[in-house]
């Protein structure tokens, strides 16, 4: 129930979501970080842009239907509710889209957006090295200019979908005399490409989500670097604040989940007198998971009236990555023995572990909540 | 869609700051516990001219008949000043469980500040030695209602009915005071009370559901002053060559309270609207609204505490008006765990929208 306000056309986009979702959805399918798994996601990316429904907020002209943030959310709430399969799609669409769209040429916007709304073309993200983890400005893999173009040398590491994605992007340093957040570039790399090696890396559930990228003497073309040249900080900036912020944890995604825990606590807690007490967890994931709904509309009218969302992406990220957590270790504690089996429910909880530590570290968020929001002095360990 | 306060609202609040800010509200709420009310009451008068105390009483009663958003607008703001008297039953409860009943002839003297009304929740009366009266509620569960559904927790639901405001059907009386009790707050005068003439049977919920409402935004409020507070502090207390605030270990447990916080307003926001609309499910945005407001402003307490240090744990220091109220607030209009059981029983008893894996 809700006293949300929608439009009628907003209502009946949400109908319209449900009924495509409910005829097409086909369900849980093998992780997509499986040979089996990525081709059968890549083949449901497909019929998402079948139906227009793969990236919503995009142009028409690029496979979308210029829908509102709202629209957005709407559609996000549905298909988080329908259970629908994770998105191989999401470095992509998420994170690097929103740059191409931004900072991109008419070139890069012709050569890659169309191609990721369907599944042809799947993307790596490559941040971190072995050296270079919360602390991304000290990366040193490099890139060094050659006739038309410029040559990447190093490693990258914990590169999610790498194993099965076609292309990456990331930054690589530029100007070797430069330090930190400056001298660096951000590039668009074929991973098929001469050079490039990608080594595999089975995460906690025993599936390579993500890898490590060696790079040797990989020739890059100047139309694939992505914004000015040196410009590479500024530029990847902001697809970390897409990752905290809206668009990688769903907001429909938590409703979801806690509804189902609801269900769970129904189907075990209620018969079994000694998991009555995890009542108090379910209904403290359930106020996380309505809270995080609420606080997402509050967001989403404050950025339709103009408003822009900077340092609170970290606020954002904090709420959902704990929930997350804590909402499937409930879920495990009503699994009671079987919480070890194999199952949907374990598979959350593996992948909500990553959370407080993907998208900028938990800890980091905190500094720049005290740091940007709160306006503490600066430094200090 | 839109999700938030009007322009009107903020206004409202910035004008609630300029007077609050001003006032001394420290000196007033400590003169209170000292049994002078006169500074206390002389705000009140300051804010009924400010319209505060005529929110939700009808227009036609001298009021402004405004929305429970208003509502937490004003309490937010009473909670961040640490305003002592009886505020949530005068403004919050009075109205909503007086009008339509033979003591509806006080609501326009309530808006106007020349009436204080008191309401026992829990079987004590806040400030009941200052008010006009004070009304008692005794539930009549049992006698001429139908059974409660399902229980998920067994226990002593008619006692906890009044306090989470499960109870459809009540006996509304002028009470009889009795002995003040202590309160960890010590601007929070409790009395005993008993139920005295018989009124009216009336559902006192949803009144009981706005002074749970108007609790959950004080405590919101009390918890923003606790993290301004605390911030302004570390900021200039040097220890090591440094201030304070430099250290990861004080900016993570500030930055935790600026999370919880910040997820318990939008909860807060939603429950007014769903009491606004009347709509099914609003006692449980009520209550999830108070667990988490309850919850960040403790934390917000915790810490402001411990990041001060000595001098935080000391009378005279005025952070100890807003930890002692919360402590006192966290537990009053429901307890935590009476209003998490209620919210377990709404979501067990009436299932939603439920997808099963997979299935669809």
């Amino acid at each position: 129930m809700s006293t949300l306000e929608f439009t009628q056309a907003e209502e009946a986009f949400r109908l319209e979501a449900r009924e495509w979702l409910a005829a097409n959805n086909p369900g849980r399918l093998p992780s997509m970080d499986t040979a089996e798994g990525a081709a059968a996601h890549r083949e449901w990316e497909r019929t998402l842009a079948s139906g227009r429904w793969s990236v919503v907020t995009w142009p028409e002209a690029y496979g979308g239907r210029d829908a509102s943030l709202t629209e957005w959310v709407i559609f996000e709430e549905e298909y988080y509710l329908a259970d629908a399969p994770t998105r191989i799609s999401q470095n992509g669409i998420s994170l690097l889209a929103p740059i191409i769209f931004g900072h991109g040429t008419e070139s890069q916007k012709e050569r890659y957006l169309r191609d990721m709304t369907d599944g042809s073309l799947v993307w790596a993200q490559a941040w971190s090295e072995p050296e270079a983890g919360s602390d991304l400005a000290s990366l040193r893999a490099t890139a060094t200019q050659v006739e038309g173009g410029w040559r990447l040398n190093g490693q990258k590491t914990w590169s999610s979908r790498a194993p099965f994605a076609d292309r990456g992007f990331g930054l690589f340093r530029s100007d070797p005399s430069a330090e930190r957040h400056r001298g660096l570039t951000y590039f668009l790399f074929d991973l098929r490409a001469e050079g490039v090696s990608v080594r595999p890396i089975d995460q906690l559930d025993g599936t390579p989500g993500f890898a490590e990228i060696f790079f040797d003497d990989v020739f890059v073309a100047d139309e694939d670097v992505l914004g000015a040249v040196g410009d590479g900080w500024k530029v990847a900036m902001s697809t970390a604040g897409n990752e905290r912020g809206l668009s990688l944890r769903s907001p429909g995604r938590f409703c979801a989940a806690a509804v189902r825990l609801v269900g769970l606590y129904r189907e075990r807690g209620l018969a079994d007198p000694g998991l009555r007490g995890a009542g108090d967890e379910v209904v403290d994931a359930w106020i996380g998971a309505e809270a995080y709904r609420l606080y997402t509309w509050a967001t989403v009218t404050h950025v339709e009236a103009g408003g822009s969302v900077g340092a609170e992406g970290s606020i954002n990220k904090l709420w959902w990555s704990d929930l997350d957590l804590s909402l499937h270790e409930t879920a495990l504690s009503l699994l009671g023995g079987e919480a070890e089996l194999a199952g949907p429910w374990l598979d959350d909880y593996l992948f909500s572990l990553s959370g407080p530590i993907y998208a900028g570290t938990n800890q980091i968020q905190r500094n720049i909540v005290a740091e940007r929001v709160l306006g503490l002095p600066r430094g200090g360990r | 869609m839109r999700f938030g306060r009007t322009p009107e609202q903020h206004a409202f609040s910035e004008a609630l700051d300029d007077l609050l800010g001003a006032a001394d509200v420290p000196s007033a709420a400590r003169a209170w516990a000292g049994d002078d009310r006169s500074a206390g009451l002389k705000i009140w008068q300051r804010l009924a001219e400010l319209s505060v105390t005529g929110l939700l009483v009808p227009e036609s009663d001298g009021g402004v008949g405004a929305d429970p958003v208003d509502l937490t607008v004003a309490f937010e703001r009473l909670g961040y000043h640490g305003v002592p008297g009886p505020w949530i039953e005068s403004v919050a409860v009075a109205p909503r469980l007086l009008g339509g009943t033979p003591e509806a002839g006080v609501l326009s003297r309530v808006a106007s500040g020349e009436a204080l009304v008191s309401v026992a929740s829990g079987g004590r009366a806040l400030d009941a030695d200052v008010v006009e009266q004070t009304y008692a509620l005794e539930s009549r569960v049992g006698l001429d209602t139908p059974p409660p559904p399902p229980l998920v927790e067994p226990g002593e639901r008619q006692r906890a009915g009044v306090e989470t405001n499960t109870v459809a059907s009540a006996t509304l009386s002028r009470a009889t005071v009795g002995s003040e009790q202590k309160s960890v707050d010590p601007s929070r005068r409790l009395f005993d009370v008993t139920a005295g003439d018989e009124v009216v049977t009336l559902d006192p919920r949803p009144a009981l559901e706005l002074g749970t409402l108007a609790c959950a935004a004080m405590l919101h409020g009390a918890g923003l002053r606790l993290l301004d507070d605390s911030v302004a502090y570390v900021k200039q207390r040097t220890q090591f060559g440094r201030p304070i605030g430099e250290f990861q270990a004080v900016k993570h447990l500030l930055a935790d309270v600026r999370v919880a916080l910040d997820f318990a307003a939008p909860l807060i926001h939603n429950a007014a609207l769903e009491l606004d609309a009347e709509v099914p499910t609003a006692a449980r945005a009520v209550s999830a609204a108070k667990v988490a407001a309850g919850d960040a402003a403790y934390l917000a307490s915790r810490t402001a505490l411990q990041v001060h240090g000595a001098i935080g744990y000391t009378r005279e220091f005025d952070l100890s008006l807003w930890i002692l109220r919360v402590r006192a607030l966290v537990g009053a209009w429901g307890t935590p765990a009476e209003h998490r059981a209620r919210i377990l029983e709404s979501l067990v008893v009436e299932p939603v929208e439920t997808p099963s894996r997979g299935e669809i």
